[in-house]
């Protein structure tokens, strides 16, 4: 028997669906595209490196000798967004951070994922209340897999990281509907929001205008 | 030790009302009950500022906040701490102004450290000082509309004035807060506001008069060049962003922007009830939570003692010992995280650091046996501490099968700090101190005099290394720290090896500290750590404290008002915190102007900002 992490078991690569002739297991593997692409990709996802607030100090002790997550491929933090897969909001999203934030997640080449790391990513946390608090980062990018805690242990972020591979596994290449990367044509980039007298999302402009014009006939 | 509940004297001496005694009716006592200070009159406040620095010698400036009194006066007033660097009680001064037309006069040229602390109260309560060499928001953008500090200015998700609200407690109907605004989300624009109407102004006032597109005297054609630096940036510090101008690679001018992570600490505080601040403090220096506690416990429990709240007692000496020894251990977590992280931005890419993380891994371990977290504690209570250690330590998330982390209590802190951590800073002086590359990229690089320190009001290490032997756990002793041994290490030059030399030595005097405590810890076994009948106070007869701890970063201390009456008296009136990273970067330009922008990184390394306290 082999352990499931022998990187040469052909076992974890072949599909189960198809059938092999007894005594081929590992030394053959049928497989697909996408399970191959998806094998390979989920192994190598190298994060943004990127810290926002408390949950930052946990991801950096999650990247140090006791939990590691080289173990995983994951150990090459890019500092810039243009060579990473995965953005890790480790932290409070402010109104005045969701600018740049919104720009970094532009940068990234497709395919790629995000995860709300921590409360205050994943819905404003302890600070919800707070002026210039954003009610969780999924207000302005899709996130992939949300950490709940404050902040979060190393542990339960590496468990984040497994099941986001878990996601990217379950992908298939040939998923245009779901996977807007597989389509053709320019990526679609997240509006920029703008800092007027408060954080203005560019997509929320009809509900802006309706508002005034409610407001507008009230004052008739 | 005695029972009787301590309070901090900051009355005004008799030799200070003596001296300030020529300017009259400008000068009076505050004489509301249990409120500390002198009320200056506005136009005389320079004039009182520059005596009470020249003549009484109270040369820094710790805390300078505003506190808005709506119903209660009416007016605005700024509070400012004054100490001096010798050691001693504070000097507190107060002037007031009216709300709707709010002008005092700038302090900035008596103390330079009053530039960043004028520019928040400007920016969160609308206080125009005139004077003031550079005055524009620093917490929030430019544009945006309102001062929200102002009790009047109500958030988005306003639900009450108060905790516990209404409609969570008894009954508990809770709702969410996104449901009750059209745009869901916390956002609120003026009535009839359009997207047509939107312009971001946010980033132009950082690159006025800043020289761009003049040719630079000298050989070559050059032209000044202004680089971003953050709020997204590699080097570890969080998000924070410099806008420089750069001649060649020299700096020639650098302006701090923040407020990135502003979140809001001091409204959120302010609605909260007393103890519910507490974890929201460890929030604040996200990297020593244990050393924020301390301060908010210190400067609550101050106040009580000033309300005589009954059942309340000063902490038993266990629960002393057991916050002098969280503080410390904090202390050294954050020093060699500190040094760990210099060296990133030195170039030694984590490698240092990764000895750093794991020694911190087996304090967080201990913390997280005792408190319940491993990074926020929310340890300490008023009166006491919320727990005692364990007897085993282990894992709460994983009490079954976790054989690699289950110790005898005593036993494993005996040995880290008997053996494990005096061996780890051994070995970090071996391989750091006298490190070429270490030494020669640090020495003589971001060099700050020491009255200019004095004069910018920088704390903690900083302070230190430009050579003023200043920690409040000396100069206005709390808690166990009269009754134990350590030094205050200095350093001669005030540059980023100092300050390094400064942060080892300091954490070598901790683990000294540590193993003062570690019999009386013994000693002192199963006697009460608690201050039950304190643990939610009622502050009947409000007043104002001001409590303060030597942090790993500097001076961390709580300015806190308690309003009299019964409808007030759970919540805090005022509640700011004095943070000593936000207040050591009004230096940062000084120290780094000049210096290449390799070296720039350096020296913010060696300040060793926490975001979360800078813009809170």
């Amino acid at each position: 028997m082999t352990t499931p992490y022998d990187p040469f078991d052909l076992r974890e690569l072949h599909d189960p669906d198809i059938p092999l002739p007894e005594g081929f297991e590992a030394n053959f593997a049928a497989t697909s595209l996408s399970r191959v692409y998806n094998w390979a990709r989920s192994r190598s996802t190298w994060p943004v490196l990127f810290g926002l607030a408390c949950c930052a100090i946990e991801m950096i002790a999650a990247a140090g000798s006791r939990y590691d997550i080289s173990r995983f491929g994951m150990e090459v933090m890019r500092a810039t967004p243009r060579q990473a897969d995965l953005l890790i909001l480790s932290g409070t999203v402010t109104k005045k951070m969701v600018v740049p934030i919104v720009r970094i997640w532009n940068q990234m080449p497709e395919p790629k994922y995000a995860i709300a790391m921590g409360a205050c990513a994943s819905g404003g946390g302890p600070f919800k209340e707070g002026y210039n608090v954003v009610s969780g980062i999924d207000k302005y990018i899709p996130v992939d897999v949300y950490v709940p805690g404050c902040p979060p242990t190393p542990q339960a972020l590496l468990h984040g990281f497994l099941m986001l591979h878990k996601k990217m596994e379950g992908q298939r290449i040939g998923q245009r509907n779901s996977m807007p990367w597989y389509s053709r044509g320019p990526a679609d980039e997240v509006p920029i929001p703008v800092l007027g007298p408060d954080i203005i999302d560019p997509r929320q402009a009809e509900i802006l205008r309706q508002q005034a014009e409610a407001a507008a006939r009230v004052a008739e | 030790m005695t029972d009787q509940p301590k309070q901090i004297v900051a009355n005004p001496s008799q030799e200070a009302l003596e001296a300030l005694a020529r300017f009259g009716d400008a000068v009076q006592l505050d004489e509301r009950t249990n409120f500390d200070g002198l009320v200056v009159d506005r136009d005389q406040l320079t004039d009182v500022a520059q005596a009470v620095r020249d003549e009484l010698g109270y040369d820094y400036l710790a805390s300078a906040t505003a506190v808005d009194y709506l119903d209660w006066g009416d007016h605005l007033e700024m509070v400012y701490h004054c100490y001096r660097t010798t050691g001693g009680d504070p000097l507190v001064l107060k002037s007031r102004t009216p709300r709707d037309v709010s002008t005092l006069p700038s302090v900035v040229s008596v103390w330079p450290g009053a530039d960043f602390q004028e520019r928040e109260a400007y920016d969160l309560f609308g206080i125009h000082f005139t004077g003031h060499p550079n005055l524009k928001r620093i917490l929030m953008w430019e544009g945006f509309e309102g001062h929200p500090m102002r009790k009047d200015w109500k958030e988005t998700y306003y639900e009450d004035e108060h905790k516990p609200f209404g409609t969570r407690w008894p009954e508990g109907n809770v709702t969410r807060a996104e449901e009750h605004t059209p745009f869901g989300r916390n956002v609120r624009y003026p009535e009839g506001f359009t997207l047509a109407q939107a312009y971001d102004v946010s980033e132009e006032d950082h690159y006025e008069g800043l020289n761009l597109g003049v040719h630079i005297e000298g050989g070559m054609h050059t032209d000044r060049l202004v680089v971003n630096l953050g709020p997204h940036h590699p080097s570890t510090h969080g998000v924070f962003r410099m806008v420089c101008t750069l001649n060649g690679e020299t700096v020639e001018t650098l302006e701090p922007v923040m407020g990135y992570l502003h979140r809001n600490h001091e409204k959120i505080g302010e609605r909260n009830t007393w103890p519910m601040n507490m974890p929201f403090t460890d929030r604040l220096d996200y990297i020593s939570s244990m050393g924020n506690n301390h301060g908010y416990a210190l400067a609550v429990e101050n106040l009580m003692a000033k309300n005589s709240i009954k059942g309340f007692t000063q902490p038993s000496e266990r629960a002393e010992i057991l916050r002098v020894m969280m503080v410390e251990l904090t202390r050294l977590i954050s020093h060699t995280w500190s040094i760990g992280f210099l060296l990133n931005d030195l170039g030694a890419f984590f490698t240092p650091a990764l000895y750093a993380i794991w020694e911190r891994e087996l304090i967080l371990d201990f913390f997280e046996a005792t408190a319940g977290s491993r990074m926020m504690c929310n340890y300490m209570r008023f009166g006491g501490v919320s727990k005692d250690i364990p007897t085993r330590l282990r894992s709460q998330v994983n009490l079954e099968n976790d054989i690699v982390r289950d110790y005898d209590t005593m036993q494993f802190l005996k040995q880290l700090i008997y053996e494990r951590l005096p061996r780890f800073l051994d070995e970090f002086n071996r391989l750091l101190t006298q490190n070429e590359i270490v030494v020669t990229r640090t020495q003589g690089v971001g060099i700050l005099p020491a009255d200019k320190a004095i004069g910018y009001s920088v704390a903690g290490p900083i302070l230190r290394g430009s050579g003023v032997p200043y920690d409040i756990r000396r100069a206005q002793p709390y808690s166990l720290y009269p009754e134990l041994d350590f030094d205050i290490p200095v350093g001669r030059n005030g540059d980023v090896y100092d300050r390094y030399l400064v942060r080892l030595e300091e954490s070598r005097q901790s683990l000294r500290i540590l193993q003062q405590i570690y019999p009386r810890l013994v000693d002192t076994a199963g006697m009460s750590v608690f201050g039950l009948d304190a643990y939610n106070p009622r502050m009947g007869e409000g007043g104002d404290s001001y409590g303060r701890v030597e942090n790993p970063k500097g001076e961390l201390g709580y300015y806190i008002i308690g309003r009299p009456g019964k409808e007030f008296d759970q919540n805090p009136w005022r509640y700011h915190v004095r943070s000593p990273s936000f207040i050591n970067l009004t230096a940062l330009e000084e120290m780094s102007k000049g210096h290449k922008v390799a070296d720039l990184v350096v020296i913010l390394g060696s300040i060793d900002i926490v975001l979360g306290e800078v813009d809170r």
